[in-house]
């Protein structure tokens, strides 16, 4: 017995110690952590429980049966942030510079299945070389029982990616099919061929960093949500985020204690709107005067900016925001802000997360880059994300509300539940010039005439009356009271039932 | 008395006279531009009139404007407040003409007080001391090195027209004198147009020290002193009354004079006779202001008048009641200038939206006046002054103390401030000493203000904050529905506060048992500090005591740990960690800002009027660059050093916002 324990202790201490001192010294050089220090900081103190800590690959093949680690470069198991189950793996840069195995795969694929029996989300922190050449097709085999199992969880679990080190081929496409992905700067990079392919095949002298660093996929691509100065930082702001988020899409949203009243009311919201139409104002300001105790988790803050996607909590639960921003292309929709938006909304659709989107839209950009980029087909992402959405909807148009982007915005059409306007609000087909010079196009010529139709439309239709007539809008509120009202009609909507027909899936234009 | 007035100003002093025109039974009419649609004397007078576009030179200083709004909203009289055209007598000539009051002094008064050289010659003959100086034209350099050896050195040669520090030279001897003389005069045609010039003594360790009076025209009092030496570029900064320096004889002295002056030009309102002060306490005439000034609510403290009634009363005719032995001095007020301008900036103006504006709340001891409110807009056309913050006390540190705890309270964001500022002046041991002179501010901050100017707050204090709140935030965190049943979140009691990267504090709380149950033991560096403190979650504020002393922290959270806070002007970036993620943040890469010397950022919020090169160009070292205008003033932004111009990044006529990049250079 005294042995066996004994030769536990060894085997345990082995695999601790990873790829050895000297590796884990050169990690802390180039200012990562290993990966047990990441699972130490992403999980609550001591609540780790690991599995398949001694699990050995069974390559022989290029003199890899001399050399085993035990746990195989990837370090797995389940613990909890905040008392609250997740399942994880962790990387090894240490350990054969975590590259995938085959039964490095298995050790991934067995806690994904486990997080899928009991209804938890996976985490996955990312610091691998790539596939295990060694292994050859193995390893192949290994990434696609990875990706097969990515899929089946989506919409199940949420499933969250931290690249914190090179995440290079075929391996790029099992964080691409989680729900998040953040980066860690200057010291991760995702890309499909890297810098020395590149050069070969198109002859562009590119770094690894300008490639497929944290700055490019967070602001350029939009590949990655977020982005994180160091390992420390990712690490705990994760936390942040999986506090906002439910286990699994039979779960509600999570809810924690709030002292911030949820009949607060605002008066500065009543001046943010200027009063010259034309002059942008900060969105951001409204959600987090609005949001409980100003704390917004903003998703891709960086990419798309003249959406506004993000977590915020209402009386203490849950709720997704999506806001046009005035501050950025005058907060029009445009192919990547639409690609963010619907992303973020069947995200939040999947987990039960009510949604609130506040408008202020002067339509889609136009333009040769927007149409030959397909606008017609990646506006129509959001369109059918809000309308297949059944959780519940609550919109508030602060001021512009144009064309088809008012119908996409989570309008009354799209089975919005309830529909605010401020009194501000301008919900018409455009504005008012630009109706009023296809209206009366024989009018042109003369400036005064124009004029004068330009302000006989505007009083028609530059208000929220028309569309509150029609019981588009169920109610004109004052801009302090939108936290009260928010409030209490997310109260009313807890027990919201609605259900899409059945399908195998929908056929959103991808 | 009055039914209804009209006050043509804007900002906080219109509210001001709003307030007294309410306490008094006065309907009142506010008057405002296009930018100020929305203004908070608007919202308080009982009616408005839109007077013109947002620069002041089309709207508030069109008298045609304001005497058609009387007419139409028949307003009976009109105050002026300060600035604009409380000193100009062609509106008060235009009011007179309409039969409308001006709640003010009379025409002949303002026009004798208006003249440099003429209120000093009628100074002179009414018995008021003037410094000693030549009041004539002088002929030539020879001529002026002559009365200055008369005077005395160091003497002061000024320009008659002058203003704003030009046409000014100090001279130590005869030849400083003869060169001074030459420069003042160039100066003064140049910028005035008009090349008389003068000498007085220089007065050394000047003060600025002011008496109210008050006058009907015929019984005329002073309310004692109000002491402004605290100024920067001859902006006032921090005003007090009484001065810390003057003494009851001096104080009486002075007050004889200036009521001597005002009956002189029968002066009927309320009014201000500026002294300068050197250290031997001899005072010397400057001017006289014909109007309120920004600074007299410190003197309303310490007397229990008010001032504006006064003028009001007055201006209807009603007489003076007060004799000159009712006139209290009780205790002591100070006053603080709330700018929106950035003091690690130079001082450059900031506008823009209050995104968060909460003031003190007033009280017996704090007063603030102000003409924005939460949400709010400091505009580009008008002075960018946010609120005047008054406090009192019994004596002079407790007016400090207060002032101390109310600039802590004060929360501004949005725009920049000046608090940080006025917290560092306040901090100075000079200050509480009560040394002050003219130059204090040029003194203490020779270089500027910096964040190293900051008093020397103690950290421990802020580690302290830091961590209650940091273990709060985790006991809330723990809360959260849906953990694992047994296995619920522990929070801990040890806490590593990251000052910055050099500087990583251990901590530990505990509950402080023997206080009412809610305080806590804080242990920094081996020494226990008794907190308490009554924040929550998405205040501003954290209030509370740290070994019994009141302690005021302004609270901004960054992210899961990071904690923005600044008291007694001082911001401190801290992060608060377990002792776990302690040890792993100290293996992180410290990151060095990128490089931005190869770009000329836009300092201040803006329009470029005007980039002065182009792609490809090379620049010298002081080459004019760009020019932009804020706050109406034009910046010309200069090249720091020689170089290529590489790219240039915005265009004439478009708006900057801080640290815009304008010029990227090779």
């Amino acid at each position: 017995m005294y042995d066996i324990i004994q030769q536990l202790e060894n085997k345990r201490a082995a695999a601790r110690m990873g790829g050895g001192q000297r590796r884990i010294d050169a990690q802390h050089a180039k200012g990562k952590l290993t990966a047990r220090e990441r699972i130490d900081l992403l999980l609550d103190e001591g609540s780790f429980e690991e599995w398949d800590m001694f699990k050995e690959h069974r390559c022989t093949d290029f003199g890899m049966a001399d050399q085993k680690v035990p746990g195989d470069g990837v370090i797995t198991g389940y613990g909890t942030i905040n008392g609250r189950l997740v399942f994880v793996f962790s990387q090894d840069f240490t350990v054969f510079g975590g590259s995938l195995s085959e039964t490095h795969a298995q050790k991934i694929c067995k806690i994904m299945d486990q997080a899928m029996k009991v209804g938890a989300p996976v985490i996955g922190l990312n610091d691998s070389g790539g596939a295990r050449i060694q292994e050859g097709v193995d390893s192949l085999a290994g990434y696609a029982d990875v990706f097969q199992r990515n899929v089946m969880a989506s919409g199940v679990i949420p499933q969250i990616s931290v690249i914190m080190g090179p995440c290079a081929g075929g391996a790029v496409y099992s964080p691409a099919m989680t729900d998040f992905i953040a980066m860690v700067k200057d010291s991760s990079y995702m890309f499909v061929t890297g810098p020395d392919v590149v050069k070969t095949v198109t002859h562009e002298v590119v770094t690894a960093e300008e490639l497929g660093g944290a700055v490019t996929h967070s602001s350029k691509s939009g590949v990655s949500e977020l982005s994180f100065e160091n390992d420390v930082d990712a690490l705990l702001e994760i936390r942040r985020l999986v506090d906002f988020l439910p286990a699994n899409n039979k779960d509600k949203p999570p809810v924690r204690p709030t002292s911030d009243p949820a009949d607060r009311d605002d008066p500065s919201l009543d001046t943010l709107i200027p009063a010259n139409p034309n002059m942008p104002y900060d969105m951001k300001e409204l959600i987090l005067k609005v949001v409980d105790e100003a704390d917004f988790y903003e998703i891709a803050p960086d990419y798309a900016r003249n959406i506004i996607t993000g977590f915020g909590r209402m009386d203490g639960s849950t709720v997704g925001i999506v806001a046009n921003q005035p501050m950025v292309l005058a907060g029009c929709l445009d192919i990547d802000s639409s690609r963010k938006a619907a992303r973020f909304v069947r995200f939040c659709d999947a987990f039960n997360i009510p949604l609130i989107t506040f408008v202020d839209v002067p339509g889609f950009l136009p333009g040769t880059t927007q149409e030959y980029g397909g606008i017609i087909k990646h506006g129509a992402k959001l369109l059918y994300a809000y309308a297949e959405a059944t959780v519940p909807k609550v919109t508030v148009i602060t001021r512009k509300a144009y064309g088809g982007a008012y119908d996409v915005m989570a309008s009354k059409h799209l089975r919005g539940d309830v529909n605010f306007a401020w009194p501000q609000a301008e919900i018409a087909v455009m504005g008012p010039k630009g109706a009023v010079e296809i209206i009366f196009r024989q009018d042109i010529g003369d400036a005064e005439k124009i004029a004068e139709r330009t302000e006989e439309y505007r009083q028609k239709f530059a208000n929220p009356f028309v569309a509150g007539a029609r019981g588009f809008i169920d109610d004109v509120i004052m801009p302090h009271g939108t936290r009260r009202r928010i409030c209490r009609s997310l109260a009313m909507l807890r027990d919201k039932k609605l259900e899409n027909p059945w399908k195998k899936h929908g056929n959103i234009p991808l | 008395m009055f039914k209804k007035i009209l006050i043509a100003n804007r900002g906080e002093i219109a509210c001001r006279v709003i307030k007294t025109a309410h306490k008094m039974g006065i309907k009142t009419v506010a008057v405002f531009s296009e930018a100020d649609r929305e203004a908070l004397h608007v919202q308080m007078a009982d009616e408005a009139v839109f007077i013109g576009p947002a620069p002041s030179a089309q709207s508030y200083l069109v008298i045609d404007r304001i005497v058609q709004a009387c007419k139409d909203t028949g307003a009976e009289a009109v105050h002026p407040g300060y600035g604009f055209l409380s000193e100009n007598k062609l509106f008060q000539q235009a009011l007179a003409d309409n039969g409308i009051a001006f709640i003010g002094p009379d025409a002949h008064a303002i026009e004798a007080m208006g003249d440099k050289i003429t209120s000093k010659k009628l100074a002179a003959a009414a018995g008021v001391s003037t410094v000693p100086g030549y009041m004539g034209i002088i002929k030539d350099a020879e001529e002026a090195v002559k009365i200055a050896d008369d005077i005395g050195y160091p003497v002061m040669i000024k320009a008659s027209a002058g203003g704003g520090g030009k046409g000014m030279r100090v001279a130590w001897n005869a030849d400083e004198a003869r060169d001074g003389f030459e420069r003042a005069t160039s100066e003064a045609r140049s910028s005035f147009g008009d090349d008389r010039v003068f000498i007085e003594k220089f007065v050394d360790q000047p003060r600025h020290i002011e008496i109210q009076v008050l006058s009907d025209g015929e019984n005329c009092i002073f309310l004692n002193e109000r002491e402004c030496s605290i100024q920067r570029r001859h902006q006032k900064v921090i005003e007090e009354a009484p001065s810390p320096f003057l003494d009851d004889a001096t104080r009486k002295a002075m007050g004889e004079q200036a009521v001597a002056l005002s009956k002189a030009v029968q002066y009927k309102s309320a009014g201000t006779v500026e002294f300068i002060v050197d250290g031997q306490r001899n005072f010397y005439f400057l001017e006289m202001n014909t109007r309120l000034q920004v600074e007299h609510p410190v003197t309303e403290l310490i007397t229990g008048l008010d001032l504006v009634e006064w003028m009001i009363r007055i201006a209807y005719g009603e007489k003076l009641t007060l004799q000159q032995k009712d006139v209290q001095l009780n205790g002591w007020a100070m006053e603080s200038r709330i700018y929106a301008e950035d003091p690690y900036r130079n001082f450059l103006p900031s506008t823009g939206r209050l995104v968060h504006y909460q003031p003190p709340d007033e009280s017996d001891t704090v007063r603030v006046d102000t003409g924005v409110y939460d949400g709010g807009e400091i505009s580009m056309y008008y002075d960018p002054m946010i609120a005047k913050l008054v406090t009192y006390g019994p004596d002079r540190n407790s007016a400090i103390a207060a002032m101390r705890r109310a600039l802590d309270e004060f929360y501004i964001r949005g725009v920049s401030h000046n608090i940080p500022f006025l917290a560092s002046l306040l901090g100075k041991q000079r200050f509480v000493d009560g040394r002050l002179t003219t130059n204090f501010i040029a003194e203490e901050y020779p270089h500027g203000f910096n964040a190293a100017d900051l008093p020397p707050e103690d950290p421990t204090v802020l580690a302290c904050v830091a961590a209650v709140i940091h273990k709060q935030v985790q006991e809330r965190e723990a809360m959260i529905s849906g953990q694992m049943r047994g296995y619920e979140r522990e929070v801990g009691t040890e806490y590593v506060v990251r000052f910055s990267k050099e500087r990583y504090e251990p901590v530990s709380i505990a509950d402080d048992l023997d206080g009412d149950g809610w305080g806590s033991i804080v242990t920094v560096g081996g020494t226990e500090h008794k907190v308490a403190g009554d924040w929550t979650f998405g205040e501003f504020l954290w209030l509370g005591t740290v070994d019994d002393r009141d302690v005021v922290v302004q609270v901004d959270r960054k992210g899961s740990s990071g904690y923005v806070l600044s008291t007694q002007g001082a911001l401190a970036d801290l992060k608060v960690f377990s002792p776990q993620a302690a040890a792993y943040d100290q293996l992180m890469p410290v990151k060095l800002p990128p490089d931005m010397s190869k770009y000329l950022l836009s300092p201040m919020p803006g329009l470029l009027v005007s980039i002065d090169v182009a792609d490809g160009q090379e620049v010298k070292a002081g080459e004019k660059l760009a020019v932009i205008e804020a706050m109406k003033m034009e910046n010309v932004l200069r090249a720091e050093q020689d170089g290529t111009v590489k790219k240039i990044h915005a265009s004439a006529g478009g708006s900057l916002a801080v640290d815009q990049i304008i010029i990227e250079f090779a």
